[in-house]
């Protein structure tokens, strides 16, 4: 924190009355407008901590124990600490959301620099009106007080339901009738001034600066200067959090995820009212869960879950599971993350009962685009990913994505890659731009050269038995089917990693067969001819032959790519050009 | 019986008020976009490859349909188009794609086990939409099984299509979308090329190494190509109004080449001729 001093400036300071209870409403709007009362404590001195007016209307009373406040109808929760940090988040979020310059006062109040604001927002009182505006939409209802005198603000702010503006000079004025204890002093000066009958800021302010020094020392002369709004100091800067964060303690443990979803929807709802707040998105969501005890579930799958999880710390006792989603491109929208989240989830569920909820947000500045005329078309990034989670929940994460090659010469290598077509969107407008400049629309750029022939790879790697004649492969048996060699190539010898315990070498061939028709069960565990240069390989899958049985029809004659394996000394079929 | 009709026609109206705007108005259709598929001989037959329509290839192994399948993904992706492929069978390889000049950070690889999972990622790819060019590709699936997708999947692809500008492409050992596709090509394997390499000797002189099995090269294949269905005119971006008409056979024939590229199995060809 650094302050930050300036003259003939206006500050605002917004309060959230009855923080505690607002807070617990702000995670659970149902609960807006029934009585609602707060307890805390340790059993059995669980006592009433807080109340809103509907509560106290039905004869809540604080410090009331919790028995006694479950008779008077009333909708009890416990305090919670968590949403409580998270309300003061939202509070600060709404801060920064209209000025860069915040102090963060207290819990349940903070303080902004108004300057720069008003060729924005026009007058003071609808900048405070939009300071009210926005915070309803971050289910928070505040006080809002303007004055030039920082402390004056907050006083007034507590002080004043709804919005206050205090011209300049007449601080002492709007703060007169306020009690001595909206000053805030200490236990012992508060005794004295009540034992002189001070119950005013007013009767405060009129008594003389030396006597009151002389009985009540220092404090005494701030507390007069506070009450006559004469008070002043700058303004100390906080800084924006990193990660936005929202919490949730839930009043019973829970084990499936689709009721988690309601609640996810709501911090995420939240989490994204935040950032939109500071014209931010998420470039990133972390989602932490508390576990309970796994009622149902086995704990050998609650280790191999919190070993899963693998991105993030875990508890000394194992029970906290954690996710991250990262996002291609920074999102806002909380529907499309909390669809995204659920796959997630869904793909790699958590094996306890969640007893807590914790929802944090990587900003990150949101994604611009420049559309163009020329600029082809591509999937919607936001779209695209929710598409490509529901893909990998079909067939899998390690099954779809954009393939990579990668840097080695062993034959069939690869890897995949998250797909995300969004490149470098000036330079394909470029492109684009310059492909519809020099006619048409580029194509006839794109088929200069004869097209490649294509290759087929059969997964896993087919085995084959096959007979040599004089070093040539003349007959070959696979897929259940007999075929004649009618012209090879080969054999094109390669190998590599000879310092890995995975080294390979191959001999290459490529033959065009002619499939005579075959014995697929017969001759499948069959022995070769008697020739010394034969190979036998006698692996012959019995689950393929079986499946490619209708497509033996099509088999005729084709080219194929077939290696001899001298590591495992086999033959296999690679692939066929198609 | 007028009356009759006229009540008959309200009563639908009336059901699929909301639904469709005009159930019985001629729903005219839009000027047929086709671009290129990557290979001339098939552009000259087709009029290249329709926008927002089903192109339906097929035929048997080794018939050229994965070069053509990677001639217009190569297309798509120089264009700057993100393409996905859908395979049915896991058998895209993407060291011969990278060689034919795909783009591959552009393509979206969905490797699938059976034709279920095809459809259900065709299925969610086509909502998803923005896509230049999704490939179903199922030819290493028994035809037997292919045969058993009922017909109103590919009504529903070829609806989901209509209107964008994606390219569906379904590849096949055997036509089964029928009248769904706009587009119909049937593919034959043709003659393979084989090229013998005169080697210099010792001595200097060249020599026909052609009886041994490394003097021989593999070059390439043809492919025959035949329009078997069109919803385009021939030659060029059709403008299609009215029925369907079947193409007639003779005249829709063509003959492509393909080439190796002896580089997609990292191989350099000096080191193939070693």
């Amino acid at each position: 924190m650094r302050p930050c001093i300036r003259k003939n400036m206006a500050f605002a300071a917004i309060h959230v009355a009855n923080f505690m209870v607002q807070a617990v409403l702000r995670a659970e709007a149902e609960l807006s407008g029934k009585p609602v009362a707060l307890v805390d404590g340790t059993a059995p001195l669980i006592n009433v901590v807080a109340a809103n007016d509907a509560a106290w209307r039905a004869g809540i009373q604080l410090g009331m124990a919790q028995t006694q406040a479950q008779l008077c109808a009333v909708e009890i929760r416990r305090r919670s600490r968590a949403q409580e940090q998270a309300a003061h988040a939202a509070l600060l979020e709404l801060g920064w959301s209209m000025s860069p310059r915040v102090e963060d006062h207290v819990q349940d109040t903070i303080l902004t620099d108004l300057a720069g604001l008003h060729s924005l927002f026009g007058a003071e009182e609808n900048i405070a009106r939009e300071f009210a505006r926005r915070a309803a939409a971050m289910h928070l209802r505040v006080h809002v007080a303007v004055s030039a005198n920082l402390e004056v603000a907050v006083h007034a702010a507590r002080g004043f339901a709804g919005i206050t503006v205090i011209p300049q000079g007449e601080e002492a004025r709007y703060l007169s009738g306020l009690p001595v204890q909206a000053l805030a002093p200490s236990a012992e000066a508060l005794l004295t001034l009540q034992r002189w009958g001070i119950r005013t800021c007013a009767a405060l302010a009129a008594l003389p600066v030396l006597e009151l020094s002389e009985r009540l020392g220092q404090e005494g002369v701030r507390l007069q200067e506070l009450a006559r709004g004469a008070h002043a100091r700058a303004l100390v800067l906080a800084e924006p959090a990193e990660i936005l964060q929202e919490e949730m303690e839930l009043d019973d443990a829970v084990e499936d995820l689709e009721p988690l979803a309601f609640v996810l929807g709501r911090l995420l709802d939240q989490v994204c009212a935040r950032l939109a707040a500071r014209a931010l998105s998420a470039a990133a969501i972390r989602v932490r869960f508390d576990l309970g005890d796994a009622f149902e579930k086995e704990e050998s799958v609650r280790g191999k879950n919190v070993v899963a999880a693998g991105v993030g710390v875990e508890t000394a006792a194992a029970k906290a599971y954690e996710k991250v989603l990262h996002l291609p491109v920074p999102m806002r929208d909380s529907k499309m993350l909390l669809k995204l989240l659920r796959l997630q989830l869904q793909a790699d569920p958590p094996a306890g009962a969640i007893v807590k909820i914790t929802l944090g947000a990587d900003p990150a500045r949101p994604r611009t685009t420049q559309h163009g005329l020329f600029v082809p078309n591509s999937p919607d990034p936001e779209k695209l990913e929710l598409t490509v989670a529901r893909l990998a929940k079909l067939v899998g994460g390690a099954n779809i994505g954009s393939p990579e090659l990668t840097d080695t010469h062993r034959p069939g290598e690869f890897r995949m890659n998250r797909f995300f077509p969004s490149m470098n969107e000036t330079k394909a407008r470029g492109r684009a731009s310059k492909k519809s400049a020099s006619g048409g629309d580029g194509e006839a750029a794109a088929v200069v050269r004869r097209p490649a022939t294509g290759c087929r790879i059969f997964r896993p790697r087919l085995a084959a038995r096959v007979e040599l004649r004089e070093g040539r492969p003349v007959k070959i048996f696979f897929r259940g089917l007999y075929g004649r060699v009618v012209t090879a190539s080969g054999p094109w010898r390669i190998s590599g990693d000879w310092w890995r315990r995975d080294a390979w070498q191959q001999e290459e061939w490529d033959l065009e067969i002619a499939f005579d028709g075959g014995d697929a069960g017969g001759t499948a565990s069959g022995s070769a001819s008697g020739s010394a240069d034969v190979h036998v390989n006698v692996q012959v899958n019995m689950q393929v032959i079986a499946a490619v049985q209708d497509a033996q029809v099509h088999m005729r004659a084709g080219l194929y790519c077939v290696y001899y394996d001298a590591t495992c000394r086999s033959w296999f079929v690679r692939g066929m050009y198609d | 019986m007028a009356a009759n009709f006229a009540a008959l026609r309200s009563k639908v109206e009336l059901a699929l008020a909301g639904r469709v705007v005009a159930p019985f108005n001629y729903r005219d259709r839009q000027e047929v976009v086709t671009v290129s598929s990557g290979i001339p001989e098939i552009d000259l037959l087709t009029g290249g490859l329709p926008r927002g329509a089903l192109t339906e290839i097929f035929g048997p192994s080794c018939s050229g349909r994965t070069s053509l399948l990677l001639a217009a993904l190569r297309a798509r992706t120089a264009q700057e188009e993100s393409c996905a492929l859908i395979d049915g069978g896991d058998a895209f390889d993407p060291h011969s794609a990278a060689a034919a000049g795909v783009e591959l950070r552009k393509l979206l690889w969905v490797r699938c086990r059976n034709v279920e999972q095809t459809l259900r990622a065709t299925d969610l790819l086509l909502q998803g939409g923005g896509f230049g060019l999704i490939a179903v590709d199922l030819s290493d699936i028994a035809p037997r099984l292919v045969r058993h997708v009922p017909l109103d999947s590919w009504f529903r692809f070829r609806r989901a299509v209509e209107d964008t500008p994606t390219i569906l492409m379904l590849l096949e050992q055997e036509s089964n979308a029928k009248s769904c596709a706009s587009l119909g090509l049937r593919l034959e394997a043709g003659a393979a090329g084989w090229s013998r390499m005169p080697v210099e000797s010792a001595a200097g002189r060249a020599e026909d190494f052609s009886r041994l099995p490394w003097g021989w090269l593999l070059e390439g294949r043809s492919a025959r190509g035949e329009v078997l269905r069109s919803r385009m005119q021939k030659g060029g971006a059709g403008y299609f109004r009215g029925g369907f008409a079947a193409a007639p056979r003779v005249a829709n024939e063509g003959i492509f080449r393909t080439r190796m590229d002896w580089d997609f199995f990292s191989l350099p060809i000096a080191a193939k001729r070693k």
